[in-house]
């Protein structure tokens, strides 16, 4: 419907997440939590029902010592661009809650529009969205620490992770006011990609050739963004709900573990036939 | 509701030279369904909306023609954008005391205005006809292009403000969608829903645009 969005020509933000890099300190999770008012509860020890826009996973390669090893991976929302901007969420939803962005490649939530009937967290693949089943409850005074800029969640919608859009608005306010239609690479970023300590998360336009993203993925757009670059692999490639986070790392076994492989398969092959017949 | 049909019934169980009195019933029963329907419509449109909104009025009667007269750069002379491409909107105290900071003329309002907030320091409590919801992200460096007028009315060569209308539900200003949501408003400024930016997008830019353009 806003494939003819403005006469700029089309961004698709996304994240190259280095798995080498990663040292699991969470600094993303919090800094997620604190850039977008998400809300947690005083006993946050039941894990189904915590709210984590950005999620760190622990992996390991189940070996017993000492070839133990263990990785860990940060999962944001994947902002799937599916195979013709049909993410699985944005497909089931019944109330157009969410959409997909042809102009900057991102998958929307819309609080007040959603009814949270829960669908797309069953649709989506990868866990990324979170139900609130309770109104937030601040801690005394934290109110007045809330963003402006990201609206506070009501009790029965669906939220999560937006890549920081407000950050994107408030840049392009910035532009606009300055005469240009076009951001700079450093001028949006997403709160994670700051807060990284290793700078294991990159964040930029992977339509652009200058961009970090581009450089490092070098995504294949013709045969829906999967990387050409070695070692950099996608969560459950072979759904084709072509994602825009990328991961990347030197060890086989947390590559293999990016999607379900055969024991025979190859990492990183993508049998034939899987790729089309995706509408 | 049922009063035609129940009518119409007794018609046939009445006496035979009934016809002309059949016809006086029929009158009656339109009659009174159209009393129904203008009192039902007038309840609506009406007394509906008066009890929706509570009227409240702003802390100082501002003059906009006034000022609109001294200043040199229009509605941007007060309302500005900030450096960092945000819209600033009412001006704070501290740009108003500028030339406010004591009374230039006898008008009772200055006066007002001087001894209440400029000398003890304090913030005017503004009522903002356009804030939005929180769900709602609007860029006023997007628009920049557009006059003032055409979302916010002839604000500027009013002489005096005009009641802050508070929705008792939502709490909301009533100007966030406007005098007339029906679409039969004579002015784009009387009706501001989501459908109105809706439509104009789709007129300026070929798409109503994605959710998170307007939304946050």
């Amino acid at each position: 419907m806003n494939k003819t969005h403005n006469t700029q020509k089309a961004k698709k933000y996304g994240m190259v997440i280095d798995l080498d890099k990663c040292t699991g300190c969470g600094a993303c999770m919090v800094a997620c939590m604190a850039e977008n008012n998400v809300p947690f509860k005083k006993d946050e020890t039941n894990k189904l029902d915590s709210i984590t826009w950005m999620h760190l996973y622990k992996l390991t390669n189940g070996k017993a010592f000492p070839e133990t090893e263990i990785c860990y991976l940060p999962r944001p929302c994947m902002h799937c661009e599916g195979a013709h901007g049909h993410p699985p969420c944005v497909s089931v939803c019944p109330a157009t809650a969410t959409d997909y962005d042809h102009g900057t490649g991102i998958v929307s939530q819309i609080y007040t529009r959603c009814f949270g009937c829960r669908y797309c967290m069953g649709a989506c693949p990868y866990h990324a969205r979170y139900f609130n089943w309770w109104d937030p409850v601040w801690p005394e005074g934290m109110k007045e620490y809330l963003s402006p800029n990201v609206s506070p969640r009501m009790r029965g919608v669906v939220e999560k992770c937006s890549f920081c859009f407000h950050r994107y608005q408030l840049a392009m306010d910035k532009a606009y006011h300055e005469g240009r239609k076009e951001l700079e690479e450093h001028e949006y970023q997403s709160s994670c990609t700051q807060a990284c300590p290793a700078g294991a998360i990159t964040f930029g336009d992977l339509n652009n050739p200058d961009h970090q993203v581009h450089k490092i993925a070098r995504p294949d757009n013709e045969h829906g963004g999967k990387p050409s670059a070695t070692n950099v692999f996608r969560l459950l490639e072979r759904l084709g709900t072509n994602p825009k986070v990328y991961y990347m790392s030197s060890r086989e076994w947390v590559r293999r573990l990016g999607d379900n492989y055969l024991p025979h398969e190859k990492t990183g092959e993508i049998a034939l036939g899987k790729q089309k017949g995706h509408h | 509701m049922s009063t035609p049909d129940d009518n119409e019934k007794k018609i046939p169980s009445e006496n035979h030279d009934g016809e002309k009195e059949g016809n006086a019933t029929l009158g009656f029963a339109i009659l009174f369904f159209m009393a129904g329907l203008i009192g039902s419509l007038l309840v609506g449109w009406v007394v509906f909306p008066k009890l929706l909104y509570s009227q409240k009025e702003q802390p100082i009667d501002f003059n906009h023609q006034v000022h609109m007269d001294a200043v040199s750069d229009g509605c941007q002379s007060c309302h500005f954008y900030r450096e960092d491409g945000t819209f600033a909107g009412v001006p704070t105290l501290a740009q108003c005391s500028e030339c406010h900071e004591s009374a230039q003329t006898e008008d009772p309002n200055e006066v007002k205005f001087v001894d209440e907030y400029v000398t003890p320091g304090k913030e005017v409590p503004w009522l903002i006809y356009a804030r939005q919801p929180d769900c709602v992200f609007f860029s006023h460096a997007a628009h920049k292009e557009m006059e003032c007028k055409t979302c916010h009315g002839d604000i500027g060569e009013s002489t005096s403000l005009k009641p802050y209308e508070e929705n008792r539900i939502t709490g909301y200003s009533r100007d966030i969608w406007g005098d007339n949501i029906g679409g039969f408003g004579k002015n784009t400024w009387d009706s501001m829903k989501m459908d109105d930016c809706a439509a104009c997008h789709e007129r300026e830019t070929g798409s109503k645009g994605p959710c998170f353009q307007c939304h946050k």
